[in-house]
C-alpha cells in the first residue's frame, strides 16, 4: 500500500493507483475531460492537472501513479487558475450553442464551465466552421462542437478495433475525421455508436427520427405501432434521474400510450421468434454439421462489421433477422391480416438501445412485399426526449402492460439485451428441441458476465456443444480470426457489437466519465434484465403461447417456407470504403 | 537524432527525410560498420549482436521531443507521451530506452578516446565540454561554431562572428531555436552554459544562435517564432493546441495596431500557464520568445499598444513614411522608384506620400539621396 496526502488528507491506496483514483477515495473529485477509464487514459485535455510537491510543472493525475510520501494539491490558486484558463481555451474554440444542443444538461464541458464559474471567454479568437456530417442513417458528427478529447477515436480504434475516425491535421488545425474526410456513411464505420457514448459534448449524436414519428402519429390514416427492445426498459429511467438498472417497463408502456401510439408491443416477442428460428437453424446445422460454428445475427453493427471485414465468413452467420425486424414482419403480415389493416397503412416504430438499427431498418433485403419491416427507429435517448416533449411526468407515471396479443414474451427474450443472453435463450430452446426433455436448470452462468470472450461446453444428450460469446468488435475480431484459421472447435457463437451487449448500446443513456469509472453500469442494467427473466413465468421462447399460436395458424414450422420468407434474410460483401 | 537501446541489440537512428545527405551518409556508415564487423551479428567475435536501423521522420518539429520521436518510430502520430514514466524506464515499445541527440553521442566517442578528465577540463563548473552553435542572422560570419561551455555571447558574436554588418548595433541574440528566449545586449558578457541561459529566460535548446540588430522589432520577433510553434504543435494537449494560437492572435493584433490595454498581462498570464501545463517541451517552451521579449522590451510592446508605433519600424501597419520638407529637394527619384505610385510632387518642389496608397516597402527611404525620407 502507498501512503500519500492529497489536499492535506492522508490517503492509503494500493500501488499502481492513479492520483485521480486516490483522490476519489478521499472524496476529492479532480475534474477530467478526456479521461475515460480503461479507454482513454492519455492526459491530453490537462483538466486533471495537480501540483505534486517537489515536481516541476503540473502532474497529470488521470495517468500518473501515486508514490510513497507524495504530497498532492488539487485546488491551489495556481492549479485552479490554470484549469479555468484551459476551459476558457476549449470554450473559445467550441460552438457554444448550448441551448439548442442535444447534450444540454448532460454535457461534461458545460458542467465544468459551471463548476469553474467561467462566465465569459477571455481568450477569444478564430473559430473555423467545419461541415457537419449527417449523411449516415445513424450518426451525426458535428466537428464544431468537438473538443478533441479523443475519447471517440480511442473507443473506435482500441476497443472496437475499427478506426473509422482518427485525428487528422495537427496543432490548431487538428480535427477528428475519416479517411479522405468522407462521411461516416462511406467508410468502415459499423454504426455501433460507442463513439456517441464516449463523447463528453454534443459532437456526436444519433440521427434523430423524432419529427418523422410525430408526423406519422398525427396522420389519421396511419396505424402507428411501437415496439421496445429489452435493453430500453432497464435504462430509460436513468434519463429521468432514476437509478441505473431500474426496470421501468410499466411506466414506459404508459408513456408510449400517452404519446399516442395505437399499439404498444414488446420486441421481446420478436426475440422469442428469433430464438425459435435461430435455435431451429442451429439444430439443423449442428445435426448436419453444416458451416459451423453458426454465429448470431441480431446485432446490426456486428452484421455490418462482418460484411465489411470478413465477407468470406458470411456463411457462418445465422440467416435470422433481428428481433425487431422479425416482429415488424409479423405485424405487417399476420397481424395486419388478422386485424384487417392494409400493411401500407402500418407504420412500425422501434425503440432501440442501438443506432445501428437505424441503418439496419433501411436494408432493402429485409423488405417483405415491398414494405420495410420497420419504418422508424428511435433510441432510448430519443424516446426520453419525446416523453419530455409530451409533458409526461415519467417518474410518477402509472404502470401499464403491453398490448396483447402481441405483447407477451418470455424471460429468455428479456436477456437478449445483454451479452450472453441470446446464447442462453437459444440454448434453452435448442436443448429441449434436441432432447425433447425438459431443461431443469435454465441458467447458463458460464455465458454471463463481463468477460470479453466467454467459452462454455454444454452437454446435450451426450453431444458436447461448445459455445463462444463475444462482445465488443475487438473481441469479435479475435473469434473471427480463430474461425478463419480453422482453429475454432466450437459450434455456436454469439456476437454483439457493443461491449456489454445492447444494455451498453450506442443509443442508451450516456453516462459521464466519472459514473463510468465508479459504477458498473453494464452489470446494473444487465442485472435488471436477469431479474426480469428470473421473475418470468415462462423462461423458454418455445413455450410462449403467442408464438405457438402464430406458428400453428400462420407460419407453420420454424424454418419452414413462410417463416423463412418473413423471418430470414441474407448478407453480402460490403465495401469498407466507397470511393 | 540518434536512439540507442543500451545493453540491447537494436538501435535506431531517427532522421528527418528532408535531410537526404544525412540519411545517405548514415547508410554508408552503417554499411561500412557492418563490413568492419562492428555492427551486426557476433561483433568482434564477442557473440554480441547490435543492429542499427534508420527511421525517417516525416518532418514534424515535435518529433525532436523524445517521446514523440518514440511514438513516430513505433509508427504512430508524432505526439509526446506524458512523463513520467521516462524513456529510461519505459521507452520504445515500452522497453527501457536510451535516447540522445547526435551531438551527445558524438561527444561520447571523444570521451571514450580521451577520457572523462579531459572532457571535464573543458567548460564551466556545471556545464562541461563544448557546444556547437548554428550562428546566423545579422552577423558577419555565419555557420556552425564549436566553443567551450562558458564562452560569452560577446565572444561568439563579435570575435567569432565578426560583429554586426553595416555598422548596425547588436540588439538581441535568440538562442535555443524557436522556443528559446532572446538575450539583450546587457547580457553579452554572460557565459553561455545551461544554467546561465536558463537564468536569463533562454535555453541551449537546439543550439541555434540568431543575432539580430537594432532594426528588429521585438513584438514581431515573438510573433515570428510563435507562428512556427503554432504550425508545429502536434495538437495533443489543450494549452499548446489552442493556447499558442491565441497568443499568436494577440501578437498579430498588437503588431497591426489593434492591441488593447491589458494585452501584455493577458499574454503573460496565458504564457505562464502554457509553460506549466503543456505535456511536452514544445508547449512548455513555446512562450519563451514572448516572455523574454516582454521581460526585456516591455516598452516596445507598450509603444505598439498605446502609441500605435513600432519603434524598430518593422511592423508595416504601424509605420508611417514621411518626407521631411526641409531636406527634400524635389529631385523625383523617390517618385520614380515608388512601386505603387504613392508619391506625388512637381520637380524641384517638396514631394508628398499618400499614406493610403503607400505599402511601406521603404524603397523611397533607401533611394533618397538627401536622406529626406524616414520611417
Amino acid at each position: 500500500m502507498i501512503n500519500l496526502t492529497i489536499d492535506g488528507k492522508a490517503v492509503c491506496v494500493p500501488e499502481g493507483t492513479t492520483i485521480l483514483e486516490a483522490a476519489r477515495r478521499a472524496n476529492i473529485t479532480i475534474p477530467t475531460l478526456c479521461f475515460l477509464k480503461e479507454i482513454n487514459e492519455v492526459g491530453d485535455c490537462r483538466m486533471c492537472i495537480v501540483e505534486v510537491e517537489g515536481r516541476k510543472g503540473f502532474a497529470t493525475s488521470c495517468i500518473q501513479k501515486v508514490e510513497e510520501g507524495m504530497v498532492v494539491r488539487t485546488n491551489t490558486k495556481e492549479v485552479v487558475e490554470a484549469k479555468r484558463m484551459i476551459l476558457d481555451l476549449i470554450l473559445s474554440n467550441h460552438q457554444r450553442d448550448c441551448l439548442t444542443c442535444t447534450r444540454n444538461g448532460t454535457c461534461e464541458l458545460q458542467k465544468l464551465a459551471m463548476q469553474f464559474n467561467v462566465t465569459q471567454i477571455e481568450y477569444q479568437g478564430a473559430v473555423k466552421i467545419k461541415p457537419i456530417d449527417d449523411l449516415s442513417p445513424s450518426i451525426v458528427r458535428d466537428p464544431n462542437k468537438c473538443i478533441l478529447c479523443r475519447r471517440c477515436t480511442a473507443v473506435c480504434k482500441n476497443v472496437q478495433k475499427i478506426g473509422a475516425i482518427d485525428v487528422l491535421e495537427r496543432g490548431y488545425e487538428s480535427c477528428i475525421g475519416t479517411v479522405n474526410n468522407k462521411s461516416l456513411a462511406e467508410v468502415n464505420c459499423t454504426f455501433c455508436g460507442q463513439c456517441i457514448e464516449a463523447c463528453p459534448v454534443g459532437a456526436l449524436k444519433e440521427k434523430e427520427m423524432i419529427e418523422d414519428v410525430i408526423e406519422k402519429l398525427h396522420d389519421k390514416d396511419m396505424h402507428v405501432f411501437v415496439q421496445t427492445a429489452p435493453a430500453v426498459r432497464v435504462a430509460l429511467g436513468e434519463e429521468f434521474g432514476m437509478p441505473i438498472g431500474t426496470n421501468v417497463t410499466g411506466k414506459m408502456v404508459s408513456a408510449l400510450k400517452r404519446i399516442g401510439f395505437e399499439k404498444v408491443f414488446d420486441t421481446n416477442t420478436g426475440a422469442d421468434f428469433t430464438i425459435m428460428e435461430e435455435a431451429n437453424e442451429f439444430v439443423q446445422r449442428f445435426t448436419k454439421n453444416e458451416t459451423l460454428p453458426m454465429i448470431t445475427s441480431c446485432s446490426p453493427g456486428w452484421v455490418k462489421y462482418i460484411e465489411m471485414n470478413y465477407p468470406e465468413l458470411l456463411g457462418h452467420l445465422s440467416s435470422c433477422k433481428s428481433p425487431h425486424e422479425m416482429f415488424g414482419a409479423i405485424l405487417k403480415s399476420y397481424y395486419a391480416e388478422k386485424e384487417g389493416i392494409d400493411p401500407e397503412k402500418i407504420y412500425v416504430v422501434s425503440i432501440m438501445p442501438c443506432i445501428a438499427k437505424k441503418f439496419e431498418r433501411q436494408r432493402e433485403e429485409l423488405k417483405n412485399n415491398g414494405y420495410y419491416n420497420v419504418d422508424a427507429v428511435l433510441t432510448t435517448r430519443e424516446l426520453a426526449r419525446m416523453i419530455q416533449q409530451y409533458h409526461i411526468d415519467f417518474v410518477d407515471l402509472e404502470e401499464s402492460t403491453f398490448d396483447s396479443p402481441m405483447g407477451e414474451a418470455t424471460g429468455a427474450a428479456a436477456i437478449f439485451g445483454t451479452t450472453g443472453g441470446v446464447m442462453e435463450a437459444a440454448l434453452r430452446t435448442a436443448y429441449e428441441t434436441i432432447t425433447k426433455e425438459e431443461l431443469k436448470n435454465v441458467n447458463f452462468e458460464d455465458v454471463r458476465g463481463e468477460k470479453g470472450i466467454k467459452k462454455a461446453t454444454i452437454d446435450i444428450q451426450g453431444n458436447k456443444v461448445k459455445v463462444v460469446v463475444a462482445h465488443g468488435l475487438g473481441n469479435a475480431q479475435k473469434v473471427l480470426e480463430e474461425i478463419k484459421s480453422g482453429n475454432a472447435d466450437y459450434q455456436f457463437v454469439e456476437i454483439m457489437a457493443c461491449p456489454g451487449g445492447c444494455v451498453m448500446g450506442g443509443g442508451q443513456p450516456i453516462k459521464d466519465a466519472k459514473t463510468r469509472a465508479t459504477v458498473d453500469v453494464r452489470a446494473l442494467r444487465a442485472g435488471a434484465l436477469y431479474s426480469i427473466d428470473e421473475k418470468s413465468k415462462i423462461r423458454k421462447s418455445h413455450e410462449n403461447p403467442i408464438l405457438k399460436k402464430i406458428y400453428k395458424d400462420y407460419l407453420g414450422e420454424p424454418g419452414g417456407h413462410k417463416a423463412h420468407e418473413l423471418l430470414h434474410t441474407h448478407y453480402q460483401k460490403r465495401e469498407k470504403y466507397q470511393l | 537524432m540518434l536512439v540507442l537501446l543500451f545493453g540491447a541489440n537494436k538501435g535506431y537512428i531517427y532522421v528527418r527525410a528532408e535531410y537526404p545527405i544525412a540519411v545517405k551518409r548514415f547508410e554508408v556508415a552503417i554499411n561500412q560498420a557492418k563490413e568492419y564487423g562492428i555492427l551486426g551479428k557476433n561483433i568482434w567475435n564477442t557473440g554480441f549482436e547490435f543492429e542499427l536501423e534508420i527511421r525517417l521522420g516525416a518532418g514534424a518539429f515535435v518529433c525532436g521531443e523524445e517521446t514523440a520521436l518514440l511514438e513516430s518510430i513505433e509508427g504512430r502520430r508524432g505526439q509526446p507521451r506524458v512523463k513520467p514514466p521516462y524513456p529510461a524506464n519505459s521507452g520504445l515499445w515500452g522497453k527501457p530506452t536510451l535516447i540522445n541527440n547526435v551531438e551527445t553521442f558524438a561527444n561520447v566517442t571523444k570521451i571514450i578516446l580521451n577520457g572523462a578528465q579531459w572532457y571535464a577540463s573543458i567548460g564551466t563548473e556545471k556545464s562541461k565540454g563544448t557546444k556547437v552553435f548554428a550562428l546566423g542572422g545579422d552577423v558577419i560570419n555565419v555557420g556552425l561554431v564549436e566553443v567551450p561551455m562558458g564562452t560569452t555571447l560577446r565572444e561568439i558574436v563579435f570575435d567569432i562572428g565578426g560583429g554586426i554588418p553595416e555598422g548596425k548595433e547588436f540588439k538581441v541574440a535568440q538562442t535555443g531555436g524557436p522556443s528559446g528566449g532572446c538575450i539583450p545586449k546587457q547580457y553579452l558578457d554572460t557565459p553561455i552554459d545551461y544554467e546561465s541561459l536558463a537564468s536569463i529566460g533562454s535555453m541551449m535548446g537546439s543550439g541555434g544562435l540568431i543575432v539580430m540588430d537594432e532594426r528588429k522589432c521585438m513584438v514581431n520577433l515573438a510573433k515570428f517564432y510563435l507562428g512556427f510553434t503554432v504550425d508545429e504543435s502536434c495538437g495533443k494537449c489543450t494549452p499548446c493546441r489552442i493556447g499558442t494560437k491565441r497568443m499568436l492572435e494577440l501578437l498579430e493584433r498588437i503588431t497591426k495596431g489593434q492591441g488593447k490595454n491589458g494585452d501584455i498581462e493577458k499574454l503573460e498570464k496565458l504564457a505562464n500557464m502554457i509553460k506549466k501545463a503543456s505535456i511536452c517541451g514544445l508547449g512548455q517552451t513555446a512562450p519563451n520568445p514572448i516572455l523574454s521579449t516582454i521581460k526585456y522590451f516591455r516598452e516596445e510592446y507598450e509603444a505598439h499598444i498605446i502609441k500605435k508605433e513600432c519603434p524598430a519600424g518593422e511592423c508595416k501597419a504601424l509605420t508611417k513614411i514621411t518626407i521631411n520638407p526641409e531636406l527634400c529637394k524635389g529631385c523625383g527619384i523617390c517618385k520614380k522608384n515608388c512601386p505603387v505610385g504613392a508619391i506625388s510632387g512637381e520637380p524641384k518642389k517638396t514631394h508628398k506620400i499618400d499614406s493610403n496608397i503607400c505599402i511601406k516597402c521603404g524603397v523611397c527611404v533607401s533611394k533618397c539621396p538627401f536622406k529626406a525620407i524616414s520611417k
